[in-house]
């Protein structure tokens, strides 16, 4: 699946580069040596954040999140999982990995989501590492304020429905 | 015409806290867990960072071609600040669609911008590919979760980056740096 992501972004890469070089030439060149430059700055942030990540995951209290999150722990806990959330590292396996773990030990379905969305739209290590890289920090910061409601509004959702 | 050049750092602040946290924890782990737990933890973050390299690549060019293809003004008609709702809505399509992680997404949305998008259509473009990007959540929310809740994960998902998107739009008159 991996694999296919890679071909899916990689044929993308090739059908703009090609549009691109049949066009313009030169500013087919051009392209290629921005996008080099994005890429060897994002470099560093993307290894230390990685590789930072798998450690700093490793030294969280995991076994306290369940009884925190349980499905009678009402506001608080949702307050609690968007916390968790925003704290836990980016990383892609991190969040969904304490989330089934949580799950599994009897955590509510809406506090888990709330937990994965938070975890999805702030895990501020990538915030700061990767998102601020690459986009204006007033944009990212912006982006940050107006995501603020958004896990409460998924999990009041799901309260309301019954579901999962 | 060239591609709006953005001032950057590889290695700044923000980079230098996360580089602390990560070695004070991988000492940490060294110290309580031992060499073999340091060691097969540091093989699964290199081997992690393997994977996502290719990525990163993609979205760098996708965002350098992308913004040398689509000329100003249609991204500025589409998704600038003039663009109403409709500019959300194509941002939100755009970043459910788009493959790949948040290294090629922000890329992408820092490029946009740089070329004339409204902040609102850009913080939906994002947010939509974190709720509702579909590689990641068959890549790995998927196995980790079932169907059942991450379709439903995904449903109460579906209006938040246009809601957000909308909010940003309005807010961005307090964050904008000030007229000179």
């Amino acid at each position: 699946m991996n694999l296919a992501i890679d071909i899916a972004l990689w044929a993308i890469v090739v059908a703009l580069g090609l549009t691109l070089f049949l066009r313009d030439q030169p500013m087919f060149s051009d392209a290629l040596r921005f996008g080099r430059r994005e890429f060897f700055a994002l470099l560093p942030r993307i290894a230390i954040g990685m590789i930072g990540s798998g450690f700093i995951a490793e030294i969280l209290p995991k076994e306290l999140i369940p009884t925190l999150l349980g499905p009678g722990s009402g506001v608080p806990g949702l307050l609690f999982a968007t916390i968790a959330g925003a704290l836990t590292p980016g990383g892609p396996v991190v969040g969904f990995a304490i989330a089934t773990a949580a799950l599994k030990s009897g955590a509510g379905a809406p506090h888990i989501i709330a937990y994965t969305i938070a975890w999805a739209l702030f895990a501020l290590p990538r915030v700061i590492t990767f998102e601020i890289a690459a986009m204006p920090a007033r944009v990212v910061w912006l982006r940050v304020a107006v995501s603020l409601p958004l896990p409460f509004l998924a999990a009041w959702a799901a309260m309301l429905t019954g579901r999962p | 015409m060239t591609p709006a050049r953005r001032p950057r750092r590889a290695f700044d602040w923000s980079a230098a806290v996360i580089a602390t946290l990560a070695i004070s924890s991988a000492v940490y782990v060294l110290i309580r867990d031992g060499q073999a737990r340091f060691l097969s933890i540091l093989t699964d973050d290199v081997l992690l960072v393997g994977t996502m390299l290719p990525k990163v690549l993609a979205g760098s060019l996708i965002g350098a071609f992308v913004t040398l293809l689509l000329p100003r003004e249609t991204i500025v008609k589409w998704v600038g600040a003039e663009s109403g709702i409709g500019g959300i809505l194509v941002a939100t399509f755009a970043g459910a669609i788009l493959p790949g992680g948040p290294f090629t997404i922000y890329p992408v949305a820092g490029s946009f911008l740089a070329a004339g998008a409204d902040v609102g259509a850009a913080c939906a473009f994002v947010i939509s590919w974190t709720l509702i990007g579909y590689t990641r959540a068959i890549v790995w929310e998927l196995p980790f979760f079932g169907l059942d809740f991450v379709t439903w994960r995904i449903l109460y998902s579906l209006p938040l980056p246009i809601l957000s998107g909308l909010l940003a739009r309005y807010a961005w008159r307090f964050f904008r740096p000030a007229a000179p």
